[in-house]
């Protein structure tokens, strides 16, 4: 294998509980704790391991979003990518059109394996990896856990509702992860001082020839709806007496 | 008026109960038809089951060779060769729908709606963001097609009275070579499918080993429920993943559900929001889980949980 494209989407960290702004226009995010999507940094491990152990050459983070995203991207080139590109938009883009971005940047970067996180966990969609797969016409292995290349081809391991599935894929493809495929490796300074140095490399939206596609508007949001105060109870037979006084038990 | 297509969820014997979910969502949306296709090697006893579901007009089953497992990948072309005349598409927000429903939005040059939890209008949907804490209305394109995932713990299961066709559709498709089944590993259980059981009880790192976990297990037993488990307690390998719930695993929305020795991160209470009565055993009374409790115990599980599966 050549070369690995990973998708690093810049997110509200994982820690922070966000809150819906007074007017209902979105969530509110100024000032917010900002960090790689978390199944994103699983996907850059998953190619870094692959690089070092020999079966790839380089791995490119990709990031389209703001110019805040360079922030992600170092951290990726930290932890050991080879190169970063920035798609910079101040547009909150679809998942479809992320997909074709991808499927832009696969040819102009001839790459062979696109890694991307199973969801995003600031819309939650989990829709690019597989939208990519569709519109490139090779394999997606979705909610990888578990990922071994034999040649031109890979078993993949997926996290289904069921358990756990193995399916066969020919390469290039795309795999999404699951948390449990591995853990991503800390970034030490000296890392954060070379990092500095590898190319970060950007191109505007609109350079980049790729349509936009129908877009799904959103037109209000609101809190969830908040759940009753509840009650404690001080030991076993208040919590049984608790349960029959709703019936169930 | 719509005309709606819903992919069947099934194991090649039974039809998933996110099915007749899905048919409810759509019966919100001001349906003229409602129909069911089925992917599967032998379609006969699932297509028999979706055709009795309330508001099921048609059910086509697409046999081949091929569909004997739900590889996203190549359904994904055959609903598309199906697709002409539907006004929606709607899967399960469950790990088939999720892999299947966002390739069949791209080979039709759709956007896709994740996890429709409420129905407005037929364009415009409720939707949850952010690990459930914010909701967002969101509307489709009217000239496009919808395609979408229904969440399946927002919508109770369609009745048992309906009679529809069941027709043979057309399983001639192409379909690309790439991606090939080799197996499926479940662990076998005979408790309650955490995904509809009026039951769960969870067990969380507290539970501090497998062997620990027979004390969910045998209070699950007791209740008659379905056993489930923080992401803490997957990765510590107390238990098998299919058994998680929350943001990245499962959504669920028991009668009643036990958090025992679970904390409470959000991730986790994305995955119980909908749950009627959610009981708290931790010895931390400071544990956030205490926050969305209906009833809270504080206190050693090691000694709570066998008490209590006594006492029941
Ligand atoms: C992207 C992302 C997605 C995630 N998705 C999920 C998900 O889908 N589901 C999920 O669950 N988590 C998920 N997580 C992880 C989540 O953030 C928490 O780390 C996890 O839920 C913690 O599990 P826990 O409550 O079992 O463990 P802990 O937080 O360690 O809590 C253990 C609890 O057990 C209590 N305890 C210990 N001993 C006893 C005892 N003897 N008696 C009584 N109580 C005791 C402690 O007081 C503590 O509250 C996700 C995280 C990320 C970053
Ligand atoms: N703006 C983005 N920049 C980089 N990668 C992205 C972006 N949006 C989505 N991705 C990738 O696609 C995955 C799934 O995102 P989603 O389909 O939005 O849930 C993420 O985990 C990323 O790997």
């Amino acid at each position: 294998m050549d070369k690995i494209l990973v998708g690093l989407k810049r997110v509200v960290d994982y820690n922070v509980r966000v809150r819906v702004k007074g007017d209902g226009s979105g969530v509110d995010t100024d000032g917010v704790k900002m960090s790689i999507n978390p199944f994103d940094e699983i996907a850059l491990e998953e190619a870094l391991r692959i690089k070092e152990r020999g079966e790839a050459s380089e791995v490119v983070v990709v990031s389209i979003g703001t110019a805040d995203a360079q922030q992600q991207l170092r951290t990726g080139l930290a932890m050991g990518a080879d190169r970063a590109i920035l798609v910079k938009t101040d547009d909150t883009l679809a998942p479809l059109t992320v997909a074709r971005i991808f499927r832009e940047l696969i040819d102009r970067e001839s790459a062979d394996l696109v890694i991307l996180g199973k969801q995003a966990i600031d819309d939650d969609n989990s829709q690019t990896g597989q939208m990519l797969a569709a519109i490139w016409g090779r394999p997606q292995a979705t909610f990888a856990s578990e990922v071994v290349f034999d040649g031109g081809s890979a078993k993949v391991t997926r996290e289904v509702d069921a358990g756990l599935e193995t399916i066969e894929i020919d390469l290039p493809a795309v795999i999404t992860v699951d948390l449990r495929l591995n853990e991503p490796r800390y970034v030490k300074l000296p890392d954060i001082m070379k990092a500095k140095k590898k190319p970060l490399d950007e191109i505007e939206f609109g350079d980049l020839g790729v349509e936009g596609s129908p877009e799904i508007r959103a037109t209000a949001h609101e809190p969830p709806a908040a759940r009753e105060k509840g009650i404690m109870v001080d030991d076993v037979a208040g919590l049984v007496a608790a349960l029959k006084d709703k019936g169930l038990a | 008026m719509s005309r709606i297509l819903i992919i069947a969820e099934h194991d090649g014997s039974t039809l998933n109960p996110s099915t007749a979910k899905a048919v409810t969502c759509a019966s919100g949306i001001d349906a003229a038809e409602i129909d069911v296709a089925v992917f599967a090697a032998d379609a006969g006893a699932v297509a028999g089951e979706a055709a009795v579901i309330d508001g099921v007009a048609r059910v086509v089953t697409i046999e081949r060779a091929e569909n004997a497992n739900p590889v996203g990948a190549l359904i994904a072309p055959q609903v598309v060769a199906m697709a002409d005349g539907y006004s929606h598409i709607l899967g399960p927000s469950t790990t088939f729908g999720k892999d299947l429903m966002p390739h069949v939005a791209a080979l039709l040059g759709v956007n896709q709606i994740s996890d429709i939890m409420a129905v407005e209008s037929s364009h415009t949907f409720k939707r949850p963001i952010y690990a459930g804490n914010a909701i967002v209305t969101v509307e489709a394109p009217a000239d496009h097609v919808v395609v979408a995932t229904v969440r399946v713990a927002s919508f109770s299961a369609a009745g048992n009275g309906g009679a529809a066709d069941i027709v043979a559709g057309d399983a001639s498709v192409e379909l690309p070579g790439h991606t090939r089944f080799v197996e499926l590993k479940s662990g076998d259980s005979d408790r309650p499918d955490l995904q509809t059981a009026a039951k769960v009880v969870s067990g969380g790192r507290g539970v501090g080993s497998e062997e620990n976990f027979a004390l969910i297990y045998a209070l699950a037993d007791k209740l008659g429920a379905g056993a489930g488990a923080s992401r803490a307690a997957v990765d510590a390998g107390y238990c098998p993943n299919e058994m998680q719930v929350g943001q990245t695993g499962k959504i669920i929305a028991p009668d009643l559900y036990m958090a025992v020795g679970i904390s409470g991160a959000i991730q986790h209470l994305t995955g119980i929001k909908d749950a009627g009565t959610i009981v708290a055993i931790n010895k931390d009374e400071e544990a956030p889980i205490f926050e969305v409790a209906d009833i809270g115990l504080v206190g050693d599980l090691f000694s709570i949980v066998p008490e209590l599966t006594d006492a029941l």
